[in-house]
């Protein structure tokens, strides 16, 4: 562990151009610490901020200069109180220099670390860099960074440039802005690190690499073009999903007393004769079996080892084909991607050539792998070419793996062109079409493209940790809802469908979509038995009939109204309210109508239920009014609320506001608890949310 | 890579969803493959690839070969059965002429495929003339029917299962149009009549007859004759799966099998493209690694199978746990905790199912954002009707534009971007190469993607970048290599072709396992061409000079880095020598040394260093002989 440790040094700017995005600084430096602290414990984490009113830092004490540079946090082995700090980054009120703060950076990494730990010395600055830095006392800007950077190659530092540019500061001086890139460009090159500009909080949270992972070849050999000719190459993962940690099993068993308690849960696997359950058949009394169809074919592990597939370690060139070939669709897995082996200038150039050759006449290489000996298969892939943008990295291939025969299943469909006329779009809705794909355009000329993968955070990663950070301080906290910088990855931007809204309101107005009444009921189970929306409202006791009761009420015979069906749920509940022929009918009716609603809010797409929602409501409303129920009504109301609001459907809230529905009140039902003046406080505190 | 089966079949969770999905809509299969068997079936011919005339019988027959070897790999749980009719013989349970029901030993007339049934269906054309025979049914004079037959014989097979759990299908492969053809007046229309009300009395029973029609030379299968009523088909339909007459044999083959395998939807999912414009979307697993079957331990003695029971023992108390447990992760030096539900509440981050968010041009979508197969859409009206138009609107404008949409898959076990590109419908002579709809990728989030390629750079340099020169000669080399005929799945895997021979071969309790060719091998012919010899060099020698040979050995470090193990060995067999090893072996004191001196021993005999200081002790022993 300790030969892998690193020291990262966090260069951020606080100035006031800064603050809109703090934030997000503060998220994405919180969740590095954070992973840290379980993937690097020993690493050593360092904070500097620039752009505050007060200085604090050595280089200022020793030799003056440097001023509104603050080391926040000495580089010390990380621990949980730096999230507290970074949580917190104060705001700054003058327009900071980072040129100071990397040169106090880069002191602190020497006086720290000298010579050692070489190349793992990480420095990574966060600015909109919109301002000029202060001008040198001789020479001029661009001497004054070169010899910095030269600095930091020979200590062997390396430096990360995230660049945030949000729209407002387009209008700033241009001027200034190039200069600086062109000198955080240079630092860039001369330490072969990465400087990236990002446009939106969202891309900030994506840009910074928040785990830091060493590669691993998985490949080192050689490239066979023919077996005369081989280049020298090595492959390394170039996308590799980075999993939801795996959580360990605990156990509460032990006593809280027992301090020394591992809560370790052990899995165990016993094998059992099936017609004898209690004897325990012993590993050495196994063996392996293969199904054949019905058959299970036992196999021992020598006999396979005589006549399994043992192909040669080795990439081979299969050919070339056009790359219109290989669909888009067709690649399998996560990619590789194939260098020539570092140093080898000759195999550097063999592989430039091939790559540029590649990308000239559109082809692609279609290759026979077996990374290892040993391998028990074959991968059949396809190299593309990955022509580098930038001078000091060479050009590459990406790989791809693609299915064998077997791995195809040929389904037939129904050509578009065959189906009948009333499914095929007219001219008029063609276009609708034509306008909504140009209209919702994510990668507009002129700006950076939104969402691209290689900035865009996972969004289900970033809550866990946030969660975990969470937990770590009140232990029965509730998951945190997604915030709204998270949301754009996972819902349209806001004011791309408001600036679009013409287009999309005409595209809707062109085609008609119906549901089937008839079929809805099997899809709706279908979608409620999806674990995450049935959880809730199972251990919800209040708000949900259980499907068993809704199941029964369905097969019973139907001569009177017996249940509320999804088609006309209104007229159901009037007449289910009315029947007098059981003292259950009532209740049951509104049983059956609240679980008809949460139905509907629960399957609502953007809204498209809420009418029906709101008129339900009102009848539920009205009924229980009429037979004096009104706890059953408020107390559903209440937590329809806040099931939306936990459920990201504040919009129907809003709905429910703007068209005045409010709980019971005393004046309408003797029982209730509810004054008038609570009951419409209810409406505003359900806006507010 | 290894192919351990317990480890490929951990992943993929998509297959997961879609066998948890299947086990509900229970989409087990049953299926009768009805074969015409008269004498026009093996008159007529078409031309097969290497210019052979091959009958229509045989292609029918190497159709269900070739889908009943796909099915039992696929180690489904369908099931089938094998029936010829207009034959000589009988054998059925109703004992009706002209029908006869193929089958092996050990096996139900429907049931899942064998070993046996595989290998002797292989033999069918040459038994069949004497075991079966064939001779058409359906004569003037006689009240034979052996259409109706069939269809009876069929039915009754498929009596077996509920339709709630099962999916029942009889495939009819004839080349006749007109199967009462040659008889005329009252006994036709009887005939005829009797026949279309079997047809509807299956299908009543919710078995759906499919018909594979075979094309005579020169000559359109004609639906409309008699079939047409049979499926109850529209003019539309018909025209849709009905072959070219001048379709080839492998075409043909192709074809038939496509249609062979019914499609199986993973699930149906909600595409919102706008507020409150929602359409309906099912959801295809096209491409999908094909793995050696799962493992079943057997008792080694009785090669029964065990039942395995997994169990939670709580470790500070030996407790053995019920419920799942609570799951924590270490964190500041605590153990936080979470419940399973709070688990599934953080992975829950959208209501939707699958949300557009805009487009992008194709040009943005990089060869590295690419994590997983990707899943196929194509829209269905059954539940929102209108989808369908809405679907290949946008899937037009997609085409036209050049557009891939960009959406947000809220699956609830792996919410993800996606990347959805409109496939135009691919046709060739042999019907649909590349079905029409959308593919969606799942892209990477900037978690998943490395840099990999920077990790080496050219620090303050440049990288060697090829010159125009270096790219002609590739270039040239590219001419000449050049896969004009590739498609993705033309390999079949090898590894895989192993398995299931050698599994196959002890079912049958074969001595022999056949040898499999590795058709993934490069063409070493093809590559021993003088031309693509002449590419090569010239391209070897633009870049790489005279000294090829040199540049390489230096650049391996191979010899070099023999060299040193050699070195190193040659030292260890020094320094070995001054233990005297089988005297410390005797007295059992090799224990009493230290790892690097036992290694001393190993690296000197070229023995594997690795391991704990046990094993490398016995290795030592079993070196010594003692």
């Amino acid at each position: 562990m300790a030969r892998n440790k690193e020291a990262l040094l966090l260069l951020i700017d606080v100035g006031p151009s800064m603050h809109t995005v703090l934030p997000e600084v503060e998220k994405v430096c919180s969740m590095l610490v954070q992973k840290k602290l379980i993937f690097g414990k020993y690493d050593d984490v360092g904070v500097v901020i620039f752009g505050t009113e007060d200085t604090d830092n050595e280089l200022t004490n020793e030799v003056g200069g440097y001023e509104h540079v603050v080391v926040l946090n000495h580089l010390k082995v990380v621990d949980g109180d730096l999230i507290k700090v970074l949580e917190q980054l104060p705001r700054g009120t003058v327009d900071g220099d980072f040129l100071d703060a990397i040169v106090v950076g880069m002191d602190m990494l020497i006086k720290k670390f000298g010579q050692t730990i070489k190349g793992k010395k990480r420095l990574c600055l966060i600015t909109d860099a919109t301002h000029p830095i202060k001008d040198p006392f001789e020479g001029t800007k661009q001497d004054q960074v070169s010899t910095i950077a030269e600095q930091m190659f020979a200590h062997g530092m390396k430096m990360e440039c995230i660049v945030y540019r949000g729209q407002q500061d387009m209008d700033g001086n241009t001027s200034v802005i190039e200069e600086n890139d062109i000198l955080l460009d240079i630092i860039s090159k001369m330490t072969s690190s990465r400087k990236v500009h990002v446009e939106n909080s969202t891309s900030l949270l994506g840009a910074l690499r928040t785990r830091n992972i060493s590669p691993v070849t998985i490949y080192r050999g050689e490239l066979e073009l023919s077996s005369e000719v081989k280049v020298l190459v090595w492959v390394y993962k170039k996308t590799s999903e980075e999993k939801f940690p795996t959580l360990k099993k605990y156990s509460d068993k032990a006593p809280e007393t027992d301090k020394l308690a591992t809560h370790e849960v052990k899995v165990e696997f016993e094998y059992k004769k099936v017609d004898d359950p209690s004897k325990v058949v012993p590993p050495e009394q196994r063996i392996k079996g293969y199904r054949y169809g019905p058959q299970v074919v036992p196999i021992s592990s020598a006999e396979w080892e005589a006549v399994k597939f043992k192909p040669e370690k080795g990439v081979k060139l299969l050919g070339f084909t056009d790359a219109s070939n290989i669909m888009r669709h067709y690649y399998m897995k996560d990619v590789n991607v194939v260098i020539a082996q570092p140093g080898n200038m000759k195999a550097a150039l063999a592989v430039s050539a091939l790559a540029r050759g590649m990308k000239e006449m559109n082809k692609v290489a279609i290759v026979r792998c077996v990374w290892r000996q040993g391998q028990a298969n074959v991968v059949i892939g396809v190299l593309s070419p990955n022509i580098s943008e930038r001078d000091d990295v060479p050009d590459s291939f990406y790989f791809n793996v693609v299915p064998f025969a077997e791995d195809v299943r040929e389904f037939q469909f129904p050509s578009f062109s065959n189906l009948p006329s009333s499914m095929l779009p007219n001219n008029e809705q063609q276009e609708a079409a034509d306008n909504l794909v140009k209209m919702l355009e994510l990668s507009p000329t002129g700006k950076a493209e939104c969402l691209q993968p290689d900035f865009t955070p996972n969004p289900v990663l970033e809550r866990f940790y946030r969660y975990l950070e969470l937990k770590s301080r009140h232990l029965d906290a509730a998951v945190p809802p997604l915030d709204d910088t998270l949301k754009k990855i996972t819902e349209p931007d806001s004011d791309l469908l408001s600036h679009s809204k013409p287009v999309i309101d005409g595209f809707r107005k062109l085609f008609e979509l119906k549901e089937n009444p008839k079929l809805k009921k099997s899809s709706r189970r279908l979608l409620r038995e999806k674990p995450s929306g049935s959880n809730e409202e199972r251990d919800d006791p209040g708000n949900i009939v259980d499907a068993e009761a809704v199941n029964f009420i369905e097969h019973a015979s139907s001569f009177k109204v017996e249940k509320i069906g999804e088609s006309t749920p209104v007229q159901d509940f009037e007449s289910m309210m009315l029947r007098r022929d059981g003292a259950d009918w009532v209740s049951k009716a509104i049983a059956d109508m609240k679980s008809i609603i949460m139905q509907l809010v629960t399957d609502s797409f953007e809204g498209d239920n809420f009418q029906k929602v709101l008129e339900c409501l009102i009848a539920l409303r009205k009924g229980c009014i009429l037979e004096q129920e009104p706890k059953h009504f408020n107390e559903f109301l209440l937590k329809l609320c806040k099931f939306c609001t936990e459920k990201d459907l504040a919009s129907f809230n809003e709905f429910l506001a703007s068209k005045n529905v409010l709980l019971i009140s005393k004046s309408e039902a003797e029982e209730s608890e509810i004054t008038e003046d609570e009951a419409k406080i209810f409406l505003v505190k359900a806006e507010q949310k | 890579m290894e192919l351990d089966p317990d480890e490929v079949f951990a992943d993929d969770e998509d297959e997961l969803e879609s066998a948890s999905y299947q086990g509900k809509e229970a989409t087990k299969e049953l299926v009768v493959y009805l074969v015409d068997a008269s004498p026009k079936m093996f008159s007529t011919t078409c031309q097969s690839d290497n210019g052979d005339d091959e009958s229509h019988f045989h292609v029918a027959v190497s159709c269900i070969a070739q889908c009943l070897k796909t099915q039992i790999i696929n180690s489904s749980y369908d099931e089938l059965a094998i029936c010829f009719f207009n034959t000589r013989e009988k054998k059925n349970i109703q004992d009706l002429n002209g029908v006869y029901v193929f089958n092996v030993a050990d096996r139900e007339y429907l049931d899942r495929p064998t070993a046996r049934l595989i290998k002797e269906f292989d033999y069918i054309e040459e038994s069949f003339s004497k075991l079966i025979g064939s001779q058409y049914g359906i004569l003037a004079g006689s009240r034979n029917n052996s259409l109706y037959n069939a269809l009876w014989v069929a039915q009754a097979l498929l009596r077996k299962g509920s339709t709630k759990t099962a999916d029942k299908r009889i495939l009819l492969f004839t080349n006749e149009d007109d199967p009462f053809g040659s008889i005329n007046g009252i006994t036709k229309k009887d005939m005829i009549r009797t026949t279309l009300q079997r047809a509807k009395d299956a299908q009543e029973l919710g078995i759906s007859i499919e018909l594979l029609p075979l094309n005579r030379p020169n000559e359109e299968f004609n639906a409309s004759h008699f079939y047409a009523e049979l499926l109850g088909l529209e003019d539309d339909d018909l025209n849709q799966f009905m072959p070219s007459a001048l379709m080839r044999f492998n075409d043909l083959k192709n074809q038939l099998r496509k249609r062979i395998f019914k499609k199986r939807k993973v699930r149906r999912i909600t595409f919102t493209i706008a507020n409150a414009l929602s359409i309906e979307l099912n959801t295809y697993a096209l491409i999908r690694p094909t793995v050696p079957g799962q493992i079943t331990w057997l008792d080694s003695v009785t090669n029964l199978p065990l039942k395995t029971e997994r169990s939670f023992v709580c470790t500070d108390t030996g407790t053995l746990l019920q419920e799942p447990p609570k799951q924590s992760q270490s964190y500041k030096n605590e153990d936080i905790k979470f419940s399973s539900h709070e688990l599934s509440e953080i992975k829950r981050i959208s209501t939707g199912h699958l949300r557009l968010l805009g487009f992008k041009p194709l040009s943005c979508l990089k060869d590295y954002h690419n994590l997983r197969p990707s899943t196929f859409l194509f829209p269905s009206d059954e539940e929102v009707a209108g989808s369908t138009c809405v679907f290949i609107a946008l899937h037009k404008s997609m085409l036209k534009l050049k557009r891939y949409a960009v959406a947000f898959y809220g699956s609830s076990t792996h919410p993800q971007l996606v990347a959805l590109i409109a496939q135009d419908e691919i046709l060739t002579g042999g019907g649909q190469v590349e079905p029409p709809g959308m593919h969606m990728i799942y892209l990477p989030y900037s978690d998943d993607i490395r840099h990999t390629e920077e990790v080496h750079t050219y620090t303050g340099g440049t990288a060697p970048r090829a010159t125009d020169d270096h790219v002609k000669k590739a270039t040239a080399l590219m001419r000449r290599i050049d896969l004009k005929e590739f498609s993705v799945c033309q390999f079949a895997n090898p590894a895989l072709q192993r398995h299931y021979a050698m599994v196959q071969a002890m079912a049958l309790d074969e001595d022999e396992v056949p040898e499999i060719a590795d058709e993934t091998l490069p063409d070493a012919e093809g590559m021993a061409r003088p031309g693509v010899v002449k590419a090569l060099e010239e391209f070897k020698l633009s870049i790489y000079g005279e000294n090829y040979e040199e540049e390489v050995d230096l650049a391996v470090g191979g010899k070099g880095n023999a060299l040193a193990k050699k070195r190193k060995a040659e030292d260890a067999a020094k320094e070995s020598t001054n233990y005297d090893w089988s005297e410390l072996a005797d007295n059992g004191k090799l224990k009493d040394l230290t790892v690097p001196e036992l290694k001393l021993y190993l690296t000197a005999h070229s023995l594997p260093v690795a391991g704990k200081k046990e094993l490398l002790i016995n290795r030592i022993l079993s070196h010594l002989g003692k």
